[in-house]
């Protein structure tokens, strides 16, 4: 017997099944980062001297890394609307791109990590460089397994485009949520840590 | 999710070019501020401030949460109503030892 | 046949069209009924588990220095050098107790064994909503489990710093932690993805006509639980991987500058707060006792109504304080952390709402008790131990006030009280619920009915004897007697009145296992040799017993896929001449 709402949503909730799935796993993943910030805040409230962000991070760097995050939040919406209109080619094509641009955050992040190791700074260091490892490593680890979703998508995921072309546009959606929830860890992310 | 039509698709699109520009220069501005080294109280509550539009646009209109249903919108301020109590009650434990 | 087997084959009669290999229908299975089944004797194997362990320690508190009898030689020499339990493998052993019961033992059984059987059965639904997830989810339950039973065979053995594995001594302590740690991530893991699939469904797949003050109880009790374990787990997962940076990337995320071990300043950069750790790890660990709780009530519930052959009364308000309970459970966690040095507002605001939860559970206590009255009680084997919950729990819940009150918590913190308090919620309340939930359901998962004669000699003697081991302990704990301690109090002064109960305490655990022995040889034998039943053996209304078979149908559940008309409980329908409706029941006569 199927499930039923996989595709079509539910009348009196208006969902489909894994839109609320991934809102859910959303409002936990707030919990995790929500945590790690309530760490930030009580160390740092409670530390005899903190240092500005800006004073031992690369501010110019990020601010590049946030532009490719926000940048692929679009490629990454653009992904969908293609869906919606059935543009498969240009599905691949903004998906390809927000995959790349993920890449390139992951690059850059790696470049950044690089240069603090070469300065000597590592996460035993002092709880400052603890505290951005942990937070930073953490959201970087979610950036790589939304790319592997993607490539999964790109690559093998996307037969289900010619048998179910709405639940794997639903798939997307589902993804691309995922997605920006992660651009928007970093947009609180970045401010906290490198400019304050 | 076959509800809509192209022309509708294709508004939603500039919808999402237009909140791209403002997120870069939102961006931009932020770190912008950052440079004029404010009093921390300030700083924080600026780029906080910032923060906040930035993802209320990136929720609203990427994640689509300005015509979400009331079971999403109740489950998010459930989840709010605990990360406030996460951040603020430890904070209040300290209170007492900050003063001295 | 196995039960497995026997929801594999029942489908109505013709050959399932896509026979499975093997590994499929019985390992790798994505079917919620025999997850449900995976989970539940996984969860039952843990429980003994951690049960042996207390049982081997409680030798330790009876006859502090003796030499183990029996297995003593088999605990190793790095343990129990002669037999003789070492302080170290004492802690390890209580740690161990803990970790296992709660997140390997009780809670994989409300959830992820009851849970997952009954709720998509009294939903009306196939499934659950995502039957890959599921199966994911146990599997990221085993690997947990076994990360954690592999640690005590590590150097330095298991984790040994409580099962709250506070900082700085967790992250001093031998390799073992580490190994609690990673088995916590899967645990943590395993328990989101199985929550997200619990509130999905129940939003989701409720067949028709079942709107949200029509459900079961049981399902309500589900839907509160999954979502304080979807909100409250993840800043325990935040705080382990912290722990973990301290103990593997010496950074000092929960160590204090200038912190001195055996002699020496630790080479680390400090400025840490090990109060960081108990904020975040009780943030979960408060919210996790209700998760304990609520989906025993539901179970009870469902035993009551049924055994009453009455609807439950105070449905509503019920349904309304488990919700209320969980949305507070969220805010009273710091009750744990009263004698830490908090400042006294912060206090009194944790004393505040401690005293608010207390409500919501005395009226469900209290709405499940009324349901008694004027009811025609079945004093069947689920019933003896539902009604046994209701004092029990309640013992429970009344020795938490003075906990959760600061000037009366300072002396009984950390004290043999506390275990008191909370083992008899957990132990003789949830432990019983579960076993009345295996006693009512088991006929739905395999057709035959377990003996009542074995179940009243497995009920009557664990009654007594689970109350000889826990009254006790709150006379230690009034007397002062400290918990974790390695000889129970014997070397204490202030001890020395209340120390001789560690024998009779010891003596109360050794028989109350010898009562476990008529439930194992009933659940065993029963399921080949049981009394076979129809569909509905106990003349319930609630939709597992009303619309599937027993055991249900392997895919889909349901022969025809019921349309709900009515609420949960209609036993004795007052317009009615039947004795119950159930909740499909097409008209008045059924």
């Amino acid at each position: 017997m199927q499930i039923p709402y996989t595709v079509e949503a539910r009348p009196d909730t208006g969902l489909y099944n894994a839109k609320l799935g991934i809102w859910l796993f959303l409002a936990s993943e707030v919990m995790l980062f929500g945590a790690l910030f309530s760490t930030l805040i009580l160390l740092r409230t409670g530390a005899a001297e903190w240092p500005h962000g800006y004073e031992i991070l690369n501010v110019p760097l990020a601010t590049l890394n946030t532009m490719v995050l926000i940048s692929s939040s679009v490629s990454m919406v653009l992904s969908w609307a293609a869906l919606r209109l059935h543009d498969f080619k240009k599905f691949r094509l903004w998906m390809g791109t927000t995959f790349t641009l993920g890449l390139a955050f992951m690059v850059i992040k790696a470049i950044e990590y690089g240069a603090k190791f070469e300065h000597h700074l590592y996460p035993s260091t002092d709880n400052f460089m603890a505290i951005y490892f942990t937070l930073t490593g953490l959201h970087g680890l979610h950036v790589l397994g939304g790319m592997i979703v993607m490539a999964y998508l790109l690559g093998p995921g996307s037969r289900m485009w010619k048998m179910e072309p709405d639940r794997f546009t639903n798939r997307v959606e589902v993804v691309g949520l995922y997605w920006h929830f992660v651009d928007l860890v970093w947009i609180f992310l970045f401010p906290t840590l490198y400019l304050l | 999710m076959a509800g809509h039509s192209a022309e509708e698709i294709k508004k939603e699109t500039r919808v999402y070019v237009l909140v791209f520009v403002a997120l870069a220069a939102l961006t931009l501005i932020t770190v912008g501020v950052s440079y004029l080294h404010l009093s921390f109280g300030a700083a924080v509550a600026l780029a906080l401030f910032i923060a906040t539009i930035k993802g209320s646009l990136v929720a609203a209109f990427f994640m689509h949460l300005i015509s979400e249903r009331r079971l999403i919108y109740a489950v998010l301020i459930l989840t709010f109503a605990f990360f406030l109590a996460l951040i603020f009650l430890p904070l209040g434990g300290q209170v007492d030892n900050l003063s001295g | 046949m196995s039960v497995v087997e026997r929801h594999e084959a029942e489908v109505g009669g013709h050959t399932d069209h896509h026979q499975e290999p093997f590994w499929r229908r019985y390992i790798f299975s994505q079917d919620h009924k025999v997850i449900g089944i995976q989970y539940g004797f996984t969860a039952l194997l843990f429980l003994m588990l951690g049960f042996c362990l207390m049982l081997i320690m409680r030798w330790q508190l009876a006859f502090p220095g003796k030499p183990v009898p029996i297995i003593g030689g088999l605990l190793g020499a790095a343990n129990a050098p002669g037999g003789i339990m070492l302080p170290e493998f004492y802690n390890q052993l209580g740690a161990m107790h803990g970790t296992i019961m709660v997140f390997l033992g009780v809670v994989p059984l409300l959830v992820g064994a009851f849970g997952n059987y009954v709720v998509p059965l009294q939903l009306g639904a196939p499934d659950m909503a995502f039957p890959k997830l599921n199966m994911a989810s146990y599997w990221c339950y085993l690997a947990g489990g076994l990360i954690m039973l592999a640690s005590f065979f590590v150097p330095g053995g298991a984790a040994n710093s409580g099962w709250t594995s506070y900082p700085p001594l967790s992250e001093i302590a031998t390799q073992g932690q580490t190994w609690w740690l990673v088995g916590m991530v899967f645990l943590i893991t395993s328990s989101l993805l199985g929550s997200v699939n619990f509130i999905v469904t129940i939003f989701q797949l409720r067949a028709e006509g079942l709107t949200f003050m029509r459900l079961p109880y049981m399902i309500w009790s589900q839907l509160v639980t999954a979502f304080l374990l979807l909100l409250a787990f993840p800043p325990l997962e935040a705080a382990g991987i912290l722990q973990l940076m301290d103990r593997v990337a010496g950074t000092s995320f929960f160590l204090p500058s200038g912190l001195v071990v055996s002699g020496q300043i630790l080479d680390v950069a400090g400025g840490g707060n090990p109060l960081l750790w108990q904020h975040l790890f009780w943030f979960l660990a408060h919210p996790e006792v209700y998760v304990l709780i609520l989906p025993a009530m539901g179970i009870v519930a469902e035993v009551i109504a049924n055994n009453t052959r009455k609807p439950l009364w105070g449905y509503k308000p019920m349904v309304y304080s488990a919700v209320f309970l969980g949305f507070m459970s969220f805010i009273v966690w710091a009750h744990h952390m009263f004698l830490t040095g908090m400042g006294t507002a912060i206090s009194s605001f944790f004393q505040t709402t401690t005293m608010i939860i207390s409500v919501p559970s005395v009226v469900i206590l209290t709405a499940l008790l009324m349901s008694l009255w004027g009811g025609s009680i079945r004093f069947n084997t689920p019933m003896l131990f539902a009604l046994a919950f209701l004092p029990m729990f309640g013992i429970g819940g009344l020795t938490g006030l003075p906990l959760g009150l600061a000037p009366s918590d300072i002396h009984l913190h950390d004290t043999y009280y506390v275990i008191g308090h909370f083992h008899y919620v957990v132990a003789p309340g949830t432990i019983f619920a579960i076993f009345a939930g295996i006693y009512y359901w088991f006929p739905k998962l395999t057709g035959r009915q377990m003996s009542e004669r074995l179940g009243k000699l497995h009920f009557w003697p664990s009654f007594i004897f689970i109350n000889g081991i826990f009254m006790p302990m709150f006379l230690q704990g009034l007397a002062g007697v400290s918990r974790r301690l390695y000889d129970g109090g014997d070397q204490y002064a202030h001890a020395q009145g209340v120390v001789h109960w560690n024998l009779f305490m010891s003596v109360s655990a050794w028989l109350l296992l010898v009562a476990q022995i008529p439930f194992i040889i009933n659940l065993f034998v029963s399921i080949k040799k049981g009394v076979k039943v129809g569909a509905n053996p106990w003349d319930a209304t609630t939709l597992e017993w009303a619309a599937a078979p027993s055991p249900p149908v392997a895919h889909g559940n349901f022969p025809e896929i019921p349309v709900v008309t009515r609420g949960p409980y209609e036993y004795s329908p007052p317009d009615s001449d039947r004795a119950f409706l159930p909740q499909n029941a097409v008209s008045q006569e059924g």
